[in-house]
Order: C-alpha cells, then structure tokens, then sequence
C-alpha cells in the first residue's frame, strides 16, 4: 500500500486503511517510518488518556463506559488495548474486546488489541507510534488499556497526557502493596468494583497518603476542622500542584463515570494552563527522537559496518582469554568513530 | 509449507468468535487458548457476535484469519455474511474459516462461496492450527 493511500485513508479515517496503516508500524515493514514522519505535522489534537490497573480491575468494562460517556458528548474514541505476549510461544490471548460490546458497532469507535512481543514491560514497543496514528486519523480522544505488569505504569504515564490508575477493593492489603513510583505517576485513581465491601476504606487510605505525601495531611477532610479546611473549591492559581482525584467507580453499571470524565476534563485544563502539557510533550518528542536515532544506530551497525565480523574475528582470542569482549567493543567502537565501513 | 510459513517475521493474527444465540463458549475458549499456544495472536470476542460485529472487529485488528465456532445450525447464513461483509470493505484476503456441527454437503456449498476449511466437532486443534499455518504459508507475505 503505498504512502499516499494510506495518508489519504487516514485522512478520510477509512477503518481498513487505519486497521492496516497500524500493522506496517506495528510490524515495522518497509515504509513505516516514512509513514509517522509524514503524519506528524497533523499530532496533537488527540487526548491520550492511560488506564492502567492490576488483572481484572475492570479497566476494560471501564473503559467501555468511559467511550460511551465521549460519545454522548458528540467526541470520537480510539482504545488501545494492550495484553502480554507469552514469552514461551510468541503468541497472546487478547480478550478485551469482550467488554466493550456496546461500543463495537459504533463507527465513530476504534478498537485495536495489541500484543506486547517484543518489549518487556506492558507496552508493546511501537503502542506510541500507533496512537500517533489514531490521533493523525482524526480520534478525540485515545484511551490506552495495559495490565500493571511490571513497570507499565510507569511507561503509560510517559506516553499519555493523563493517566488513570484503576484499583479494586480486592487488589490487596491495601496501599502497601502498591509499586513504588506509582502514587505519583497516577493523575486519577479510581477504586472500581465500589460495590464491594473494603472500597470506602481503600479510598480513604489513598486520600489520606496522597494528602501526607503532598504535606497536606487532611486533605478533602470537610469542614467544621476550621484552619484545616482544604476543600476541593478552593480556589488555586493557575501553576498549582495537580491534586491527584480518588474516585469510586462501579463500572458494570457505569456509576461514578460522569464524576470520572469530569475529572479527566479538569486534568486537561490544568495540564494547558501550568505548561505541563507542553512539557510532557515535550519529553515525549525528545523521547521519540532518541528512540528512532537508537534503533536507526543499532540496525546501522549490525547491518551495515564490520562490526559483526570484527567480532568473529577475534572470537578465538576471547575464547582463549588473551582478549576481552570490553577490548573487542572498544576496538569496534574507535573502528565505528574513524568511519569503518563495510 | 511449514518452512515457508515460519517466514513470516510476525504472529499471525485471528479473530475467534461465537456467533448465534447458543449458550457458552467453552469450545471457543479452547481453541483459543490452543491458538495463543501456537504462536498466534488470538482476538477473542466472545459470546453472540453479529456478523457486523465480527466483521467490524476483524477490520480493525487487521487479521489475517477469522475462526467461527457456529453450533447452532445457522451456518449457512453465518459464514457467508461474514466473508460478505469482509469483501464490501476490500478485505477479501482474510481467511473465514472455523467449526461446528455442518453436514459435508454444506461445507462444500460453503467452499463454493469463498469460505476456507471447516472442522466437525471433535477435530483435533492441532488439524485446525495445521491448515491455519499452510494456509499462512502460502498466503501470506509480509
Ligand atoms: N462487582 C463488580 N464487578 C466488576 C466491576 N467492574 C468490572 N467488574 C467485573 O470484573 C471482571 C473483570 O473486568 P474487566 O473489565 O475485564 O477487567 P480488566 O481490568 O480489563 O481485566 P484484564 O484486561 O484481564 O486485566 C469482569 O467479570 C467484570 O464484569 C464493578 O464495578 N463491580
Ligand atoms: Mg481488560
């Protein structure tokens, strides 16, 4: 498929042409990097909203009601849903699509389930470059699903303008036994299944340390505490710190997502209004950059130098002990510097 | 067959699902899971899937195969619409295939219009996961 179809399909938000733009990134066949430069002068409009959360949080079920509720506000929604690849057999079961049949047949809805292959955290490698793709496409908004496996979370949060961290009355002792890093990487919790019993606890345990955390120990504790009050009113100056929402979610029945989308809404204005946004975006284009200057490297040297052969060259000697791999990268390395070809 | 198809740098990719109205999706589950241990990218959609559904979802996941457990007799009607719909948006290329309680004379009707290889009940997944990987083999290429 050559680039103008393509553009032109993304262009016309074609699903088919869509659908196959994704796998020539996704699979890295030739052309794709002429695809994801061309679309970058159209990035930006797109909100890219993660929702990470332990196995079965109900982040899927959630994400279901949070389309729906963008639909109803006129918006277009792209999902991302990112299972793992099983490092066994290659192959991946990917089941989120299961929960959002009430979406599937909306055309102003895409879906697309990812496999992690190659990449060791939650994210597949190329799940950036993919949501580059829906926001070039037109989408309003791109909530990317992956399972806190590992340090996703952390690598959610750094492709997404806000991240929504999904917890569960269940999934746990507690705040305790959550990674570190994660309390202040999230931009909203939410303690979903708040029909279960230990949801009300949860979110209080969550106010509370998010609150000694940022030394405001009370936090959101109402009234009559005089000095002490802090409520969500109060009014703020434009750079204030974002104070990370907790909110309950039964997502089976969509309850709590009005307060859920609002918050989302709140984050946004104050990502554009304390020049966070552009920072994060910011971090985001340098992080692209040196990730393409380091896989350009990479296949440069193993394809295109005598660094492969350098190496078969003097395996003996290092087998023998007489040279060390660090002495056969440096050679390699200053070989590289004076311009060592093919 | 089996090395030409180990050339493909990437999973293959397919779509399983139950349509109709019959009750649980145990055997769609399995052969799932037998797909995944295969190496393949399964999309599993679950229960009582329209064939738009199927359809829409095969498009957007960009699979190569869509698998079709039809117990309830409605494949005559089932199959065909699939492919039907998947050629409308210019995806020919997919391979509809899949199984379920069909009488030979069906399956060869159904052949005539353009849908793969069908399996009886109790079929092994490993036949199931042979022909996918032939097929793939010869079909596809990047
Ligand atoms: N009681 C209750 N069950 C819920 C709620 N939300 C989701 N569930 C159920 O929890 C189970 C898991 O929901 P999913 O939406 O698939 O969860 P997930 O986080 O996407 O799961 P993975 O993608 O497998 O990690 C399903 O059986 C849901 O019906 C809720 O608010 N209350
Ligand atoms: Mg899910």
């Amino acid at each position: 498929m050559n680039l103008d179809h393509l553009l032109a399909g993304l262009e016309a938000r074609n699903p088919a042409t869509l659908a196959r733009a994704i796998s020539i990134v996704e699979n890295a066949r030739p052309g794709f990097e002429a695809l994801l430069s061309a679309i970058h002068p159209k990035l930006g409009r797109a909100r890219r909203i993660g929702i990470t959360g332990p196995p079965g949080a109900g982040k899927s079920t959630l994400t279901e009601c949070l389309v729906a509720a963008f639909r109803a506000q006129d918006l277009t929604v792209a999902v991302v849903a990112v299972d793992p690849t099983s490092p066994f057999t290659g192959g991946a079961l990917l089941g989120d699509r299961i929960r959002m049949e009430s979406i599937a047949l909306d055309d102003g809805v895409f879906i697309r389930s990812m496999a992690t292959r190659g990449s060791l955290g939650g994210l597949a490698t190329t799940t950036r470059e993919v949501c580059d793709l829906l926001d070039a496409a037109g989408f309003d908004r791109i909530l990317i699903e992956t399972v806190g496996v590992g340090q996703s979370e952390l690598d959610v949060a750094a492709m997404a303008d806000t991240s929504v961290l999904v917890l569960t009355p269940e999934s746990g002792d507690g705040i305790q036994t959550l990674k570190s890093g994660i309390m202040e990487i999230a931009d909203v919790f939410v303690v979903n299944k708040a029909d279960r019993s230990g949801a009300d606890r949860l979110r209080q345990e969550l106010e509370v340390t998010l609150g000694i955390r940022k030394g405001r120990a009370f936090r959101n504790i109402p009234a009559h505490h005089g000095a002490l009050e802090s409520g969500p009113a109060a009014p703020e100056p434009d750079n204030a710190e974002w104070r990370q929402p907790v909110l309950g979610t039964v997502a089976v029945e969509c309850q709590g997502v009005d307060e859920l989308t609002a918050s989302l809404a709140e984050h946004w204005e104050w990502l554009e209004a304390s020049g966070t946004l552009r920072e994060r975006r910011r971090r985001r284009i340098r992080d692209r950059t040196r990730a393409v200057v380091n896989r350009a490297v990479k296949a440069w040297i193993w394809s295109d130098t005598e660094a492969d052969r350098r190496i078969e060259a003097r395996l003996d000697e290092v087998e023998r002990g007489t040279v060390s791999p660090y002495d056969v990268s440096h050679e390699i390395l200053d070989g590289l510097k004076q311009g060592m070809k093919l | 067959m089996m090395t030409e198809s180990n050339t493909l740098s990437r999973p293959i990719r397919i779509l399983v699902a139950k349509p109709g109205l019959d009750g649980h999706d145990r055997g769609a589950k399995v052969v799932a899971a037998a797909l995944r241990d295969a190496g393949m990218e399964v999309i599993y959609t679950g229960l009582h899937q329209t064939p738009e559904m199927i359809a829409t979802a095969a498009i957007q996941e960009d699979v190569d195969v869509v698998g079709l457990s039809i117990l309830s007799g409605a494949h005559m009607t089932l199959f065909p619409r699939v492919r039907d719909l998947l050629v409308e948006a210019g995806r020919e290329d997919i391979l509809v295939t899949g199984g379920g309680i069909i009488p030979d004379k069906d399956i060869e009707a159904l052949e005539g219009l353009g849908v793969g290889r069908l399996f009886g009940p109790g079929t092994p997944t490993a036949d199931l996961i042979d022909y996918i990987q032939q097929w793939a083999g010869a079909n596809l290429t990047e």
